[in-house]
C-alpha cells in the first residue's frame, strides 16, 4: 500500500463550483491562513518576519509579496499567504514570536474563499449583505466580519469591482449558491 | 371599441395601444396606461366587489393605494394567483384576468348579501357575544364556518414560481412619496451631492401633477415642468428613482421597506426578471413626502357604486380620460370638489348639484364654478342614495342647524362626487414612533416631533397647496441633504382653502340608515355609536370591537371620520378620544418579496463535512443537527432504521464502526495562560494534565448548571485543543470570550475557532488499532505509548493528524483530525484498510446508542439547563481543590445539593422488549390519575443489541438513593413498570475501552 495519498487528493470545498464570468464569481485558488492574535512584543516580532507592518487601523488590510493581513480586531489579524508558503511561514512566525505571548493557529482550510469582480459585484453582494459599499464608505483596502444572508462572512475589497470574500467552508456553497441566484437574470 | 365613459381625448394613457382583458370572464377593451379600475370605470362597470361583511356591492372610490373596496384577484396561469390587489393599482396588460371576490355566485347576484338583510342582528361585537357558547362548539362548528365564511380573495394552492430579490441599499436622503414635495425635496437634496433615493408608489412619478390640468410651475404647464424635472434628476448620477415601489414600513434607525414592483404590468415578463425586489434603505436622513387622502362623506347609502371620491373622479378624468358619471352629483365639505366639478363640467359632464355642507362657499375655486354656472346649494348635505348595483339618485337635504335637515329633494344622477377634505397620510411617521399633534384649524393630525432623522413635507404636514408644497418639499430636501440651496417656484393655480369636515353628517333617516365609515371592514356610525354605548371610551378599544381602521386599509379614508362620530357621541375633543396606531405595512407586501431568495435550498445554510458525499453515495440517512446534515444510519437492503442500527451496534462492539465527528465544536486555546484560563472556565482541573493527554471537560454557566461537554487534548503546554458539542460550538466560543474579555482581560490567552479545520473520522471497536497501524507514521499506537485518554501527532497516510485515543462507545477508540481538505482522502483510506476487519460506517443513531449503554450523557438531552454536575452523576470531574471556576460559587448553593434533585439513574423495564418514550414521566406508585405527582422524566430510551433488551436513562428525584426501586412510566396502554439501576448498562467494568 502507498503510504501517502495522491497529491490531488486534497477537496476543496469549492471543488465542481464552476466560475460564472457573467457575475464574475469564482473560486479562489487554495491558500495559507493563520489566525494571529498576541501582545504587542508578539505583533512585532511578527511584523519584523513578515515584512510590513499589521494594520493597525480598524477594518484594514495590509500586503506585501503575496502575503495579506486583514485586521478582525484590535488583537486579531487574518493572515493570508500562498499555499507554498505555508509549514514554513508557521513556523518563521513562531520562532520570530518565540516566549512573547501570542496565539497562531493555522485555519488554512477553515476557510474559503471566494471573488466576485466586475460592475455588478457591489450590486449582488448587497442582494445579502447589508453594508454600505459605496467607495467611500467602504474603500478598497477595506475589509471587516459581516453577514451574507444567513452566513458570516469576512468581506475585503481588493479593488474598487473586486471584493474577495472568506467563508467557512461549510457555509460556502450556501454562499456561492445565493450569489448565483441573486444574479440569476443576468446569468 | 364600446367604452362609454370614456373621453375623446385628453389622459396620460396611449389611446394607440388598445388592451384587452378580462373582469368575472367578461372581455372588455382599455388601454396601455390604464388602470384595471379605470378601464373597467371607461366600460360602464362600476360593480367590482363585495363588502367584507355585509356584502353590499361596492364601487371603487378612490384611485390608488387609498381604495378600501375594489379588491381584486388576478390570475396569470395556476399557480401565479394574487388575491386582494386594489384594482385602482392593477396595471393593465394584454390579456390580464382578474376577478371579484367575496361573491357567490357571481357579483351581480351574491348569496351572501343576504347578511346585509340580517345585518340588524350583525351589530359590532356580533362575534365576540354569539359564538361564545357552548364553549365545545368552537372549535368543532363556529370556528371553522366563520373561518369559511370570512376573508377576502383566496390563497394561490400552488407554489410560487416566480423570483424576488432582497436588496440593502444606503443613501444620504431618502424620499418617499414623488408628488411636487418629493420631487422638490430630491431636487433640493440632490445638490447636497449625498446619494438620493426617491421611492413612489405609482407607476409614474408626479403625484398629483398627473392628474392637473391648468396649473403653471415657472411659467410652463405642469405637465412640461414634470417632464423636466423627471429628466433632470434621471440624469443625475446621485439620484435614484424608483417607481411602483411603496415604502411600506419605516423601522428603527431609519430602515425603510420598500416594495419594488418589477413585472406585474408586464404581459409577458422575463422569467429570469424578479417579480417584486424588496429595498432595505438606511437612510441618513429621511423626508416623507407621502401626500394626502381624500375624506369620504359619512352619509347614509354612501358605500352605493358611482359614489366616489372627488379628487379620484378627477384623476379618473385627467389621468385616464375616463368621466365618472354622465349626470353627477357633488356634495362636499371642501374647496377641492369644485375643482373636480369644474374639470367635469369642462369635459361635458352635467354636474346636477354641488350639495355643500358650508352655509357660505367662497373662494376662488367656488367663485369659478359660480361664473360657470354649476349649481350650488349651500347649507346642503346629502342624506341619502338610491339605485342597486349603481348609484340613481341623490336625496339632498337643507341643513336646518344643530344636526337638523329639512325636506329632502331626490336629484337623479349616475354618479355622486364626495370630499370631505384631504387628511395628510402621516402612516411612515407614525411608525417612526413620531409624535403628532391635532390641529383644530385644519381638522386633523399633523406631524410634530420626529424620532428618527426625518422630516415631513409637502401634504403629509398639511401644506396641501401645490406653490406651498413645492416649497415646502425644496426646503426639506436641502436641510436633509444640508445643501445650501434656495429657490423660488412661481405657481400659478386656483387654489382652495384646505379646511374641510369629518364625522358624520346630519340626516333624517333614523336610526338604521346604514352611513359607513370604514369601507373595508363594513364599518357604520351605528357600529361605533354602539361600542360607545357598550361602554367602549379609548379609540384603541373601539377599533378592535368594531373592527374600523383595521387590516389592509389601516384607516387610510376611515380613521379621522372614525374618531369625529366616537368624540361626538363621547362629548369630548378629539385629542382626549387619541388616535390609533398606524401599522406596518402601508399596503400589503406579498410574502415572496419577504422571503427574497430564502426558500427551497437557500432557506438556510447546509452544512456538509468533507465525508458527507461519501456517505450520501453509501445510502447514508441524514438528520438535521443543527444546520448541519449528519449521517444518521446506513441502511443495507430492505433495512428499517431500528434493523440498521442494531446491525451498525453489534458490529462496532464485535469487530469496528467508522463514524463522521467532524461537525464536533473545536476551540484552539493557546497562550501562556490557558491552562490557568481553562481552569476557570471548565469545572475540572487541567494544571497537572500532561502534555499529550486527554481530559473530559464540563462547561457550566454562572448558575452552576452544564451548559457544554467535550474531550479536551493538551497539544503543548500553552495550547488545548478544546472539543464541544456540534450545536454548542458558536455559544461556547461566544462565552468564552465573553469571560476573556470582560473579567480577565489580562490572561495571556486567545481562543480560535477549528471546527472546520478538521475533519474528524471516529473509529471505535476491539479492531480500531489493528485497522490503524498500517496507516500512521510517526505515531506508537501500542496502549503504553498511546493510552486511554491521550493524544499524539504525526502522519496518517502521509497527511499530518492529531489523533486522540479516545471513546464515546466504551470500546477501544481513536479520533482522527486531519486537515479538512483530505478528511475523504484519508477517510477512505481507513475505510479500505478496514475491510478486512469488519469495518463498518455508523450514524448518529448508533451514536446515542453505543454511549448510552455506557452512561455517557448528551448535553442537551440527559440535561436541560437546570441539571448540575452532580445531578448527571459528574462530580468526579469536579475540580474541589480550585479556587474558582464559572458556576463555583451558585453549586455550593443549599438548593444545589438537596438530596430530592433530580438525578441520573439508569431504568430497565420489567419487560425488556417494551421500549420507553423518551420524555415519558416517572411515577411513584402504579394506578395515578391525573394530577400526578411526577417524580422525574426519561431522557434516553432505546433497544439495546448487545444485551438483547432495552435501556433508559432517567432524571429520577433522589434518584441514586432509588436503586432497586420498582417505579412506573404511565403511558397511553398502563404504567409501564421499571426498575432503577446504575447508568452503565455495558461492560460496567470499563475493560474494554482498553482493548
Amino acid at each position: 500500500m502507498d503510504k501517502t495519498l495522491a497529491p490531488n487528493a486534497a477537496r476543496g470545498a469549492l471543488d465542481g463550483f464552476t466560475a460564472a464570468p457573467a457575475l464574475g464569481l469564482a473560486a479562489a485558488c487554495p491558500m495559507t491562513r493563520f489566525v494571529l492574535r498576541g501582545r504587542a512584543e508578539a505583533l512585532a516580532a511578527a511584523e519584523a518576519e513578515l515584512g510590513f507592518l499589521l494594520p493597525r487601523q480598524a477594518c484594514r488590510a495590509a500586503s506585501l509579496d503575496g502575503r495579506h493581513a486583514l485586521w478582525l480586531g484590535p488583537d486579531e489579524w487574518l493572515i493570508l499567504a500562498p499555499l507554498a508558503d505555508g509549514p514554513a511561514l508557521g513556523e518563521a512566525l513562531e520562532a520570530a514570536m518565540g516566549a512573547h505571548p501570542h496565539s497562531l493557529v493555522e485555519i488554512s482550510q477553515r476557510q474559503t474563499a471566494i471573488v466576485i469582480s466586475g460592475p455588478r459585484a457591489t450590486g449582488l453582494l448587497n442582494v445579502g449583505c447589508p453594508l454600505d459599499l459605496d467607495l467611500a464608505a467602504f474603500p478598497v483596502g477595506m475589509c471587516t466580519r459581516t453577514v451574507f444572508a444567513k452566513a458570516e462572512i469576512g468581506l475585503w475589497r481588493r479593488a474598487p469591482d473586486s471584493f474577495h470574500i472568506e467563508v467557512w467552508r461549510s457555509f460556502s456553497p450556501y454562499v456561492w449558491r445565493f450569489l448565483e441566484a441573486a444574479g440569476a437574470e443576468y446569468a | 371599441m364600446n367604452a362609454p365613459f370614456r373621453t375623446a381625448a385628453g389622459g396620460r394613457h396611449d389611446r394607440g395601444r388598445p388592451v384587452s382583458f378580462s373582469f368575472d370572464g367578461k372581455t372588455y377593451q382599455g388601454f396601455a396606461g390604464d388602470t384595471l379600475a379605470s378601464a373597467l370605470l371607461a366600460n360602464g362597470v362600476c360593480l367590482m366587489g363585495r363588502s367584507f361583511k355585509y356584502h353590499r356591492p361596492r364601487g371603487v372610490i378612490a384611485a390608488g393605494s387609498d381604495e378600501p373596496n375594489a379588491l381584486v384577484s388576478v390570475q396569470r396561469d395556476a399557480a401565479r394567483y394574487a388575491p386582494n390587489l386594489r384594482a385602482t393599482q392593477v396595471e393593465l396588460y394584454e390579456g390580464l384576468s382578474s376577478e371579484s371576490q367575496n361573491r357567490w355566485p357571481s357579483l351581480a347576484f351574491d348569496v351572501g348579501s343576504v347578511n346585509n338583510l340580517a345585518s340588524p342582528f350583525i351589530p359590532a361585537g356580533f362575534y365576540y357575544k354569539t359564538f361564545m357558547w357552548p364553549r365545545k362548539a368552537w372549535d368543532r362548528f363556529y370556528e371553522p364556518n366563520i373561518r369559511a365564511a370570512a376573508g377576502l380573495g383566496r390563497s394561490p394552492t400552488e407554489a410560487d414560481p416566480d423570483r424576488y430579490l432582497n436588496r440593502y441599499a444606503h443613501c444620504e436622503v431618502l424620499v418617499v412619496g414623488g408628488g411636487p414635495a418629493g420631487l422638490a425635496a430630491a431636487l433640493a437634496a440632490a445638490q447636497g451631492g449625498g446619494r438620493v433615493i426617491l421611492a413612489d408608489e405609482q407607476t409614474e412619478l408626479g403625484g398629483s401633477l398627473l392628474s392637473a390640468t391648468d396649473a403653471t410651475i415657472d411659467g410652463k404647464p405642469s405637465d412640461d415642468w414634470l417632464a423636466e424635472t423627471l429628466a433632470s434628476l434621471a440624469a443625475l448620477p446621485n439620484v435614484t428613482l424608483l417607481k411602483r415601489a411603496t415604502a411600506f414600513g419605516y423601522f428603527a434607525h431609519n430602515m425603510i421597506g420598500v416594495t419594488e414592483r418589477l413585472t406585474d404590468h408586464l404581459a409577458a415578463p422575463n422569467a429570469a426578471t424578479p417579480r417584486e425586489r424588496l429595498w432595505n434603505i438606511r437612510a441618513k436622513q429621511v423626508v416623507l413626502a407621502a401626500g394626502s387622502i381624500e375624506r369620504p362623506l359619512v352619509f347614509p347609502d354612501n358605500d352605493r357604486p358611482g359614489i366616489l371620491l372627488a379628487d379620484a373622479a378627477r384623476t379618473y378624468l385627467n389621468r385616464y380620460g375616463v368621466k365618472p358619471g354622465k349626470r353627477v352629483v357633488v356634495a362636499t365639505g371642501h374647496d377641492g370638489a369644485y375643482r373636480a366639478a369644474l374639470d367635469l363640467h369642462r369635459a361635458g359632464v352635467e354636474i346636477a348639484a354641488i350639495a355643500d355642507l358650508r352655509p357660505n362657499p367662497t373662494g376662488p375655486l367656488v367663485e369659478a364654478a359660480r361664473a360657470a354656472g354649476l349649481p350650488i346649494r349651500p347649507a346642503c348635505a346629502i342624506t341619502g342614495t338610491s339605485g342597486g348595483l349603481r348609484v340613481i339618485t341623490a336625496r339632498l337635504s337643507p341643513i336646518k342647524g344643530a344636526g337638523q335637515v329639512g325636506p329632502a329633494q331626490i336629484v337623479p344622477c349616475d354618479a355622486v362626487l364626495m370630499s370631505g377634505g384631504f387628511t395628510p397620510s402621516v402612516h411612515l411617521f407614525s411608525q417612526s414612533r413620531g409624535k403628532l399633534r391635532w390641529d383644530q384649524d385644519l381638522l386633523t393630525y399633523l406631524p410634530d416631533q420626529s424620532a428618527e432623522q426625518e422630516r415631513s413635507a409637502g401634504a403629509c404636514r398639511g401644506r396641501f397647496g401645490l406653490a406651498e408644497a413645492l416649497a415646502d418639499g425644496f426646503a426639506a430636501g436641502a436641510a436633509a441633504s444640508g445643501a445650501e440651496v434656495s429657490r423660488t417656484f412661481a405657481v400659478e393655480a386656483l387654489e382652495g382653502d384646505p379646511r374641510g369636515v369629518i364625522g358624520a353628517l346630519p340626516h333624517d333617516r333614523g336610526v338604521n340608515a346604514k352611513a359607513f365609515v370604514d369601507w373595508q371592514n363594513d364599518v357604520t356610525t351605528k357600529d361605533l355609536k354602539l361600542a360607545v354605548r357598550e361602554g367602549f371610551q379609548s379609540i384603541e378599544h373601539i377599533k378592535r370591537y368594531t373592527t374600523t381602521g383595521m387590516a389592509t386599509d389601516q384607516g387610510k379614508t376611515s380613521n379621522l371620520n372614525a374618531l369625529g362620530v366616537v368624540a361626538d357621541v363621547l362629548h369630548k375633543p378629539i385629542p382626549e378620544v387619541g388616535l390609533t396606531t398606524f401599522r406596518m405595512p402601508y399596503t400589503p407586501v406579498t410574502f415572496g418579496a419577504l422571503a427574497g431568495l430564502a426558500r427551497g435550498d437557500l432557506f438556510d445554510p447546509v452544512r456538509a463535512t468533507p465525508i458527507h458525499d461519501w456517505a450520501a453515495e453509501q445510502g447514508a440517512v441524514f438528520e438535521d443537527v443543527s444546520l448541519w446534515k449528519r449521517a444518521r444510519y446506513f441502511p443495507r437492503g430492505s433495512e428499517d432504521m431500528e434493523a440498521a442500527v442494531r446491525r451498525e451496534c453489534v458490529s462496532v462492539r464485535a469487530g469496528c464502526g467508522i463514524f463522521d465527528a467532524s461537525t464536533l465544536g473545536k476551540i484552539e486555546v493557546v497562550g501562556p495562560d490557558a491552562a490557568e484560563f481553562m481552569n476557570r472556565m471548565y469545572v475540572n482541573a487541567w494544571t497537572k494534565l500532561g502534555v499529550g493527554k486527554c481530559r473530559y471537560g464540563v462547561l457550566c454557566r454562572e448558575d452552576g448548571f452544564v451548559t457544554d461537554d467535550g474531550v479536551v487534548g493538551r497539544i503543548a503546554k500553552d495550547r488545548f485543543h478544546v472539543t464541544t458539542t456540534t450545536g454548542g460550538a458558536p455559544r461556547v466560543l461566544g462565552m468564552m470570550e465573553d469571560y476573556l474579555q470582560t473579567e480577565w482581560p489580562d490572561l495571556n490567552v486567545w481562543l480560535t475557532s477549528t471546527t472546520e479545520q478538521w475533519a474528524v473520522i471516529a473509529l471505535q471497536g476491539p479492531n480500531a488499532r489493528r485497522i490503524l497501524e498500517g496507516l500512521v507514521e510517526g505515531i506508537d499506537l501500542s496502549p503504553e505509548a498511546l493510552p486511554h485518554m491521550s493524544l499524539a501527532e504525526g502522519r496518517i497516510r502521509g497527511v499530518p493528524t492529531r489523533l486522540f485515543r479516545v471513546s464515546f462507545s466504551g470500546e477501544l477508540g481513536f479520533e482522527i483530525n486531519v486537515a479538512a481538505d483530505h478528511g475523504r482522502a484519508v477517510w477512505e483510506a481507513v475505510w479500505a484498510a478496514g475491510q478486512p476487519h469488519g469495518l463498518t460506517p455508523y450514524g448518529t443513531e448508533t451514536m446515542h446508542v453505543l454511549r448510552a449503554e455506557k452512561g455517557f450523557i448528551i448535553v442537551g438531552q440527559e440535561t436541560d439547563g437546570t441539571a448540575t454536575p452532580d445531578d448527571v452523576g459528574l462530580t468526579w470531574a469536579v475540580g474541589k481543590a480550585k479556587p474558582d471556576f464559572v458556576g463555583k460559587r451558585s453549586l455550593a448553593r443549599p438548593a444545589m445539593s438537596e438530596p430530592d434533585r433530580k438525578q441520573l439513574v439508569g431504568l430497565y423495564t420489567d419487560d425488556g422488549a417494551v421500549v420507553l418514550e423518551e420524555g415519558a414521566q416517572i411515577v411513584a406508585t402504579a394506578g395515578q390519575t391525573p394530577p400526578m405527582r411526577l417524580i422525574g422524566h426519561v431522557t434516553s430510551s432505546y433497544y439495546s443489541a448487545v444485551l438483547g433488551r432495552s435501556i433508559a436513562l432517567a432524571m429520577v428525584s433522589g434518584g441514586r438513593a432509588r436503586l432497586g426501586e420498582s417505579l412506573y412510566s404511565p403511558s397511553p396502554v398502563g404504567d409501564i413498570p421499571v426498575k432503577v439501576v446504575p447508568t452503565v448498562f455495558y461492560d460496567p467494568e470499563g475493560a474494554r475501552v482498553n482493548g
